[in-house]
């Protein structure tokens, strides 16, 4: 780098030939981070939960690849020409117009990278799209409960366990599918969705006043909950993962309140996830029945303490 | 056509007479009432220019506000209504009280000069627009004193129905998207018509300089992106107050329909922000490389086609919205296409470095810093165009890094770059290079150390525009990182800010052509008269001022010369 004598190099020029070495130290640094942690977290979404999100994780992974090349290949040129080609006593500018061969040369070239990349894409595309079916672990009178819409994505054999994820400011609720229409006496719950794991288990997502946006990172994408419209997802979480609880947040601004609209989705085993659903049955009609008999003591008060009006 | 020779009025041969009677001489206007009053183009450029830098600075103010709050997991210093309306402002602020004018600004200044023009083709249109612009500033700046929007520069509905924020900052935003709009637009006319119609004799548009390009192309965009939001805002507006239903699902309208007429104008409206961006780079490295640009035909191409395809990716802001599969794929290839002529302007440029003679004066490092910054930004647009990634990453940190790569590295380190390089020619003087040097250094790492970690903020799962954040896993510490780049980043632009206005009286004399630039502005006096050109010369390529520097050192060298003919020197 210093092979130029002393005394060809002006004074007044060192400096910003320091901070360019030093700018190119960085880059370098900065590129062999790219490449050595694509595989930790720090460059890469959040995956494991599901393989949808394991498949968005891998294909974005081959962007990275790709885009670590571009950039140490493109920002290299940069600082290259950069170093090389400072102004210099006696050096002169050479007055090139341009070259039409080397200009389509990489115009062509940017767009064969970006056919490649597409490549990947359909190849991936089906995978992160479509379900699999349920597993030999999973939740298996999950049947006969298909709200299939018309861009819903179904395992190859039509059966899944479909929830209805309903957004409202600022609280995910769920409801259940129990087999018939009428959804009014459906299990539900509210912020943690308790699902069975090996399950392929596909969501309904709805808002219910503004836009909100269904998100837990380690299970796939987000999907935006729009007032009249059905969005759908889906996930499997694999049966190892019993137990384990995934977190998100709403990722859609819904209001004052949208930093604290989280969601946990719980996968337990299909043992545990009947015992919830008919425990959570029980709950709600005990809690039915509480609150009938709190009314009738109400009424009874009412009428007994209500003074005819004149 | 031959009668038409008959009704031909009468040969001049006889001495004119003076028709003009003159009853009083209006004296110009002085001090307050010059600036007030005027339409040099020169003058309300530089009212552009300032205008938009203070919004710039007000948006900035906002901004650290809003990284003071994220500094700490779970912290309280900010109540959640006032963060929401602090992010709103400052997106608000930045793209249409920041990004978009100062273009114009520079674009008012630069184009009559650059093209040989003695003024734009409408003075006084190009006075409404300027004053149209501080009206949109002050009505929207206003809501600060009652209740500002809280939903995002964006202001999806249904939020922004009357229903859920019933105050009135979300109309003072919808006038600000009115009255600047309308400014946008008239200038934009009026950019059209100059650089059509008022182009130096020779000046074909193969030897129109790159900025007047981008300027142009900026304007076409102007022209067919604003009536889209203005009609938009416009339905909001009675949705709000008039009792339809546009975007109401309960009465059948729809929210994604101001998805989609937003982002239709949305997205051409980001290379509205970087067009120009491009065009002030592609004069800047030529100058100081001492080359000419390389592929100029390449680039002009580039920018048209930019912003056609720029016309037509509109939804890939929307992969997470219910939309069938083919037009995500649709938008996935749109957004991949307009890659290549982007990528084919960065090639460009650092071919034109490429056997030059770089000279690291404070505007080309500006413009380094952009080729360098906006390449970052440029790839990840291409992992968000990939939607089944897109999935994983819209609305979350990552986005935020992305559109301020695009944004800062694409427009802001340009515009600073074009601060640098033109100061001299507005006002005179020089800025000094050392402490621009020192500014240089400190945007450039305060950006990146702000914005680089924000992209694995958004990969740990942390969505935008949330006022506060649990303490889980790095959050807080990649949080604080960003805190402090963007201190390192504000004390950047205050030290060019310090600089700006110590040079104003104390900067070096600057002469016309302190950088021995390539067009045209370089031939007038620095600050340019009134006039501009007394006589306007004949252009003969892309850098007219090097054949006139070239001609001024023949005739020099022929006048050095003892005469060998007895011909009389020019």
């Amino acid at each position: 780098m210093n092979r130029l004598p002393p005394a060809l190099r002006p004074n007044r020029l060192s400096s910003p030939r320091r901070r360019l070495a030093l700018a190119a130290v960085a880059v370098g640094v900065l590129s062999l981070l790219l490449t050595a942690t694509a595989s930790a977290d720090f460059f890469t979404p959040e995956s494991g939960g599901s393989p949808n999100a394991d498949k968005i994780d891998t294909l974005y992974k081959l962007l990275l690849g790709v885009a670590a090349v571009v950039f140490v290949g493109v920002e290299g040129a940069l600082f290259y020409c950069l170093w090389k080609f400072k102004a210099r006593k006696g050096a002169v500018a050479a007055q090139i117009h341009g070259n039409t061969r080397l200009e389509i040369g990489w115009t062509v070239g940017a767009a064969l990278i970006l056919v490649v990349l597409a490549g990947f894409t359909f190849a991936a595309l089906p995978g992160i799209r479509t379900p699999p079916n349920t597993g030999p672990n999973g939740f298996q009178s999950a049947d006969g409960v298909l709200t299939a819409g018309v861009s819903k994505r179904l395992p190859p054999n039509g059966k899944s366990l479909n929830i209805d994820v309903n957004g409202q400011q600022y609280v995910w609720r769920y409801t259940y599918p129990d087999g018939d229409t009428n959804t009014l006496n459906n299990v539900f719950a509210y912020e943690e969705l308790v699902v069975p794991v090996d399950t392929a288990v596909t969501l309904d997502i709805r808002a219910q006043d503004v836009a909100h946006s269904w998100w837990i990172p380690k299970l796939g994408g987000k999907f935006d909950a729009l007032p009249g419209y059905t969005n759908a997802t889906w996930f499997k979480i694999p049966a190892k993962l019993a137990g384990q609880t995934f977190t998100g947040q709403c990722a859609e601004l819904c209001g004052r309140g949208h930093a604290n609209m989280t969601a946990r989705v719980k996968a337990v085993t299909a043992q545990e996830f009947e015992a919830f659903l008919i425990a959570q049955k029980k709950d709600t009609e005990a809690g039915d029945k509480a609150a009938a008999s709190a009314r009738e003591k109400l009424e009874k008060t009412l009428k007994t303490e209500q003074v005819p009006t004149p | 056509m031959a009668s038409s020779e008959t009704t031909l009025p009468p040969p001049l041969t006889a001495t004119p007479v003076p028709e003009i009677v003159a009853h009083e001489v209006v004296r110009e206007p002085e001090g307050w009432r010059s600036w007030v009053t005027t339409t040099d183009h020169k003058k309300i450029g530089i009212m552009y220019l300032v205008l938009t830098f203070v919004f710039f600075l007000l948006g900035g103010v906002e901004a650290l506000l809003i990284r003071l709050q994220l500094a700490q997991a779970d912290n309280t210093l900010l109540t959640p209504q006032t963060y929401n309306e602090l992010f709103t402002m400052h997106g608000t602020t930045m793209v249409f009280l920041f990004v978009v004018p100062i273009m114009a600004g520079f674009g008012n200044y630069l184009v009559p000069l650059m093209i040989g023009a003695r003024d734009m083709a409408f003075p006084k249109l190009n006075a409404l627009s300027f004053w149209l612009l501080a009206a949109g500033g002050i009505v929207f700046y206003g809501s600060i004193f009652f209740s500002p929007p809280e939903c995002g520069w964006t202001c999806y509905s249904p939020l922004s129905s009357s229903e859920y924020l019933p105050s009135g900052g979300v109309d003072a935003w919808i006038f600000l998207i009115h009255l600047t709009g309308l400014s946008s637009l008239v200038g934009a006319v009026n950019f059209y018509a100059t650089i059509a119609n008022m182009r130096a004799p020779g000046m074909g548009w193969g030897r129109l300089p790159l900025f007047c390009w981008t300027i142009l192309t900026y304007a076409v965009l102007l022209i067919l992106a604003l009536p889209v939001i203005a009609a938009a805002v416009t339905l909001l507006l009675t949705d709000r107050h008039f009792g339809t239903h546009f975007y109401d699902a309960s009465s059948g309208g729809s929210p994604l329909l101001w998805q989609h007429l937003f982002w239709f104008f949305g997205h051409p409206e980001v290379y509205i922000m970087v067009l120009p961006g491009f065009g002030i780079i592609s004069e800047v490295l030529p100058v100081f490389a001492r080359k000419p640009i390389f592929g100029y035909k390449a680039i002009a191409a580039a920018t048209v086609v930019i912003a056609f395809l720029g016309l037509l990716v509109w939804a890939h802001h929307m992969f997470s919205t219910p939309s069938p599969t083919i037009v995500l794929v649709f938008f996935m290839m749109s957004s991949f296409l307009i890659a290549v002529p982007t990528g084919v302007k960065m090639f460009n440029w650092i071919a034109t470095l490429w056997r030059g003679t770089i000279e690291f004066t404070v505007a080309l490092l500006f413009a380094v810093g952009f080729l360098f910054t906006f390449l970052i930004g440029g790839i990840t647009g291409i992992f968000l165009a990939v939607f089944p990634v897109d999935w994983q990453l819209t609305d979350t940190y990552f986005v935020v890094a992305h559109l301020h790569y695009v944004l800062v590295g694409g427009a802001v380190l340009a515009i600073f770059s074009g601060i640098y390089f033109w100061f001299p020619k507005i006002t005179g003087r020089m800025l000094s290079e050392s402490v621009g040097k020192v500014s240089f250094w400190l945007i450039l790492i305060g950006f990146h150390t702000t914005f680089f970690i924000q992209h694995a903020i958004g990969l740990d799962g942390m969505p935008r525009r949330v006022y506060e954040y649990p303490d889980v896993g790095n959050l807080e510490l990649y949080n604080q990182i960003s805190t402090v780049g963007s201190f390192i980043l504000a004390l950047g632009v205050g030290v060019t800010v310090v600089n700006v206005l110590r040079s104003l009286k104390k900067g070096a004399i600057a002469g016309p052509d302190p950088w021995k630039g390539n067009t045209l502005e370089w031939f007038t006096p620095s600050p340019p008269p009134v006039n501009n050109f007394d006589t306007v010369p004949r252009i003969r390529s892309v850098e007219p001022m090097k054949d006139i520097r070239r001609e001024v050192a023949r005739q020099s060298e022929q006048a050095e010369q003892p005469r060998p003919s007895p011909e009389p020197v020019a």
